[in-house]
């Protein structure tokens, strides 16, 4: 007979019971209240949502599909109001209705400090959705930010905060952030990488009032010191949400008490998550909530099974932030500390061991060998033997070199890869062995990183260990079906074995075509040209038509050009000339386009040399409107005219596309420089942007505003145009020789950092290299192309023209 | 019996490139490999007419510019998951001059 099954909270322990259930097709006729308006999604990854680089539509679990095809009746946005246990049922605000089984999966409720000025508005929690989104919407008009709380949750909310533009301020009231994952040495790092990132940390502050008439104005703390606030974020802590239980008369102390199959008070009635308290203990990560949940499944379904609750481990989802936290790390007496420390690269390793057992560990910086310290401290490995080395990590045990994979390749197939969910490595590798070769697959098959995502890249090398030779990682796939090697691959080739030229490369490495294809060839051209500015010629041939033609073609084989308009300055003279050509030529439609220059669409291929003649003559240039190269450096008035300005911003545009134009680039690449912050020339979303200040200028990188919107990172400030014109050339410089051809700067920011490029330009040395290696490239291809096909117009023109006539 | 014409030198088409021949049905592409072979195809890609002189010349194929279908100069064909036909005339090279055959342009014409 089928049962029914209640359940109150769609939330991820009570959906991996579900999840247990239908895969199981254990019969249950389910019904599934949430507060929320929604189903069950990843809340871990609420952070990274917050901080832009998700959506919620990426962490939904459970869509609305998967809840109708395991025909479970949902009442969402409805708050369940009481449990008659006598007569087994739940009335919610829509009504009542029967259990054979009751699953209370209340979750947890945000700890709000009791101060004056809690309930104003713009003091938001965050626990759900719905907080991420006031979060969101909050940040959208920037201010002050302050973040009640450094733990965990507290640190991800400031971050993502920050991320949005907000100044972010945190309080904590101990004396390091995240005190109970990590020691003080670690804490100080993570603090430092904060401040880095322009959030002000406030240690040993307590919190007095929250301040505002209408709305939060402000945060007072004990010592009296205020601080002005837009927002307040509370991340103090959470308490297990026990009204409902409280309320039918079931056990509760300081959670829903359960025994070790998850059953109340009330043997009808289960609970698991946040809301339940085992053992004394309570529960906030997510591995014992999943361990919980299989363990209910079973419970249900009348299988035998015991849940124990096992050692945790700790990271902190916020990008550039890698900290590992695990076990007891206080110190004692009968303990002692194996540490270790590079300063430079901001590495932090402690090890605490009692009776040659490690029993805690904290890492910052470097953490890729957490997992395996895990294990040593949840087996309680005695380490007497390797105890010398045991703080390098798994790949300096037993003499074994130094190769990243042998880290994980010695770990033992009970090593948990994946903590979220529990997963070891000995499962990953079943998996693979039954087919799941890629990461899509095993995440599917196994979960293993589908929660947090943090250990994708052990997965990955579970993978890479497991499979051999037959592993290819998703990023690198092959240029095309013309070779086995990939960009890198070949750039690196193209450097290491001076190769300079197309055949060249296609013999060194081992090219599967005569002479390549559409997709390879213009990649090579660009990495030769690049490489080799002084050796290789351009092969026009190995172009895309634009870049052959210089000129843009349209959907009929017509042709737009563009010429170029110096930090979008024209004169009448120039305007002038413009429109004569676009008399002369009839060109159908002129356009003024959004790099503040005028476009003029719909010539014929043969007219191109004849009204580039005209518009040489008129002083312009080719725009490069169709390259893989820079494009435009756009503007605002500046001191010249505006009353804000505080540098030349037009003048500082017009010598940046002077010193810049007619280089190639792996994609293209936008300039543009602002006058004032006010930002009129929309710097903060080109590939490089420079926003003038009274001391200097800001330049920053890794904008978009295509497919992709992206916001610009701060590379550095300097005082003088002189240091800009440096800092953009060799950033410049450091992007055509280091990025994937038809990766824009932020596709290449992403894969290098921005630290590591504001290191190249920060070294004097090295950004002065990246100068005059640009400088030189330069001397090649600082040329207008139009006036030299002007002198060449043959490919331009028709090879023959036939009549009937002539043809007989 | 063929009716060749002389159209031009070899050397005036780049080798992995290809140059026009009007006539008064419309354009012609003739096309040169890096092996130097010659091909001369209907300078309409039979996706959206893309002007396939533009494209790039790989093999004996060429990608069309405007969305990079690939077609075969030997057959006229579009190739791997792409559907369609360009017509192709007789093309060759003799004694450095690109040769075209007369006759064939002209069914084109009545066609």
């Amino acid at each position: 007979m089928t049962q029914k099954l209640v359940v109150i909270g769609a939330g991820m322990a009570s959906g991996r019971v579900l999840e247990h259930l239908f895969e199981a097709e254990a019969g249950f006729d389910v019904t599934l209240f949430n507060a929320e308006e929604r189903g069950n999604y990843n809340r871990i990854m609420l952070s990274p949502v917050l901080s832009g680089e998700k959506t919620y539509e990426d962490i939904v679990t459970h869509d609305a599909e998967w809840y109708e095809a395991n025909n479970v009746t949902c009442h969402f946005g409805t708050h369940v109001t009481a449990i008659d246990r006598a007569a087994k049922t739940v009335t919610s605000t829509k009504g009542t209705v029967a259990y054979d089984k009751l699953l209370i999966a209340t979750g947890s409720a945000p700890f709000i400090i009791p101060v004056e000025g809690k309930d104003l508005p713009g003091v938001i929690t965050y626990r759900d959705l719905d907080d991420t989104n006031a979060m969101i919407e909050a940040s959208k008009s920037g201010g002050k930010a302050v973040v009640i709380g450094g733990g965990l949750l507290g640190l991800e909310a400031a971050a993502g905060l920050a991320e949005r533009g907000m100044d972010v301020t945190v309080l904590h009231l101990m004396g390091h952030l995240m005190e109970r994952q990590l020691d003080e040495a670690a804490g100080f790092l993570l603090r430092r990488d904060l401040e880095k990132r322009g959030i002000t940390v406030k240690c040993r502050a307590s919190t007095a009032a929250i301040l505002g008439t209408d709305r939060v104005e402000g945060v007072l703390l004990e010592d009296n010191e205020g601080l002005e606030a837009d927002l307040v974020v509370m991340a103090v802590g959470i308490r297990p949400e026990t009204r409902l239980a409280t309320d039918a008369g079931l056990e509760v102390a300081r959670g829903i008490e359960v025994g070790a199959q998850l059953q109340t008070s009330d043997p009808d009635i289960f609970a698991v998550g946040e809301c339940v308290e085992f053992d004394g203990q309570l529960f906030g990560l997510v591995a014992p909530l999943y361990d919980q949940a299989k363990v209910l499944a079973n419970t249900l379904m009348d299988v035998p099974a015991v849940f124990t609750p096992k050692e945790l481990s700790t990271k902190l989802k916020v990008t550039g932030c890698d900290l590992f936290s695990a076990g007891d790390f206080a110190s004692g007496e009968g303990r002692e500390d194996i540490v270790f420390r590079d300063p430079a690269r901001g590495v932090y390793r402690r090890l605490v061991i009692e009776d040659d057992v490690i029993v805690g560990a904290v890492m910052y910086g470097d953490t890729a060998d957490g997992n395996w310290f895990f294990g040593l401290i949840r087996d309680k490995t005695d380490i007497s033997e390797m105890r010398d080395t045991v703080i390098f990590g798994p790949a300096y045990q037993g003499g074994a070199p130094s190769d990243p994979l042998s880290a994980v390749a010695a770990l033992p197939r009970d090593a948990e890869i994946c903590g979220c969910n529990g997963i070891c490595k000995g499962e990953i590798e079943d998996a693979i062995a039954a087919g799941a070769t890629d990461i899509g697959a095993l995440r599917s098959q196994t979960k293993a990183s589908a929660s947090c995502g943090t250990c994708t890249g052990l997965v990955e090398q579970v993978l890479a260990v497991t499979l051999g030779d037959d592993f290819v990682l998703p990023t690198a796939q092959p240029i095309c079906g013309c070779t086995e090697m990939t960009h890198e691959d070949v750039r690196r080739m193209i450097k290491s074995q001076e190769l300079k030229s197309l055949p060249a490369v296609w013999q060194a490495c081992d090219w599967k075509t005569p002479c390549g294809c559409h997709v390879c060839r213009p990649a090579l051209n660009y990495y030769l040209l690049s490489d080799w500015p002084l050796d290789y010629e351009d092969d026009p041939q190995s172009r895309f038509v634009n870049e052959r033609k210089h000129a843009n073609i349209q959907k009929d084989g017509t042709f737009s050009v563009v010429p170029r308009m110096w930090g979008g300055i024209t004169t009448p003279d120039e305007l002038r000339a413009i429109a004569d050509a676009a008399d002369k030529f009839a060109v159908p439609t002129v356009k003024v386009t959004g790099g503040q220059r005028i476009d003029l669409l719909g010539v014929k291929n043969e007219d191109l040399p004849a009204i580039w003649d005209d518009l040489n003559k008129a002083g312009m240039v080719s725009g490069h409107a169709y390259s893989k190269g820079l494009r435009t450096v756009k503007t605002c008035v500046g001191t010249d005219h505006c009353r804000f300005g505080t540098q030349d911003s037009t003048g500082l545009g017009i010598q940046l596309e002077k010193a810049l134009w007619g280089s190639w680039t792996p994609h293209k690449l936008k300039l543009a420089v602002s006058g004032c912050p006010r930002n009129c020339a929309e710097a903060t979303c080109k590939d490089i942007g420079i926003v003038c200040v009274d001391s200097g200028y800001q330049i920053s990188i890794g904008g978009a505003a295509g497919m992709d919107v992206r916001e610009t990172s701060l590379l550095c400030q300097v005082p003088t145009e002189k240091e800009v014109m440096d800092v953009v050339k060799a950033v410049t410089q450091s992007y055509r020789e280091n990025a994937k051809y038809l990766d824009r700067i932020y596709k290449w920011m992403d894969k290098v950092g921005l630290e590591w490029i504001q290191e190249q330009i920060t070294d004097l040395d090295t950004r002065a290299a990246l100068v005059e290696r640009f400088d030189l490239s330069q001397t090649i291809y600082r040329k207008d192309p139009w006036a030299q096909h002007v002198a060449k117009p043959d490919p331009y023109e028709p090879l023959a023209t036939l009549t009937l006539e002539a043809a007989e | 019996m063929s009716n060749w014409i002389d159209i031009a030198a070899l050397d005036d088409v780049p080798q992995r490139g290809a140059r026009l021949v009007k006539t008064l049905h419309g354009c012609v592409a003739v096309f040169r490999t890096a092996g130097d072979e010659v091909f001369a195809l209907d300078n309409a890609c039979p996706h959206k007419n893309g002007p396939l002189a533009d494209g790039i010349v790989h093999g004996k194929a060429v990608t069309c510019p405007l969305h990079n279908w690939v077609i075969s100069l030997e057959t006229g064909q579009a190739q791997g998951a792409d559907e369609g036909q360009v017509t192709t005339y007789p093309a060759k090279i003799s004694e450095g001059r690109i040769m075209l055959d007369a006759d064939f342009l002209q069914q084109r014409s009545v066609a």
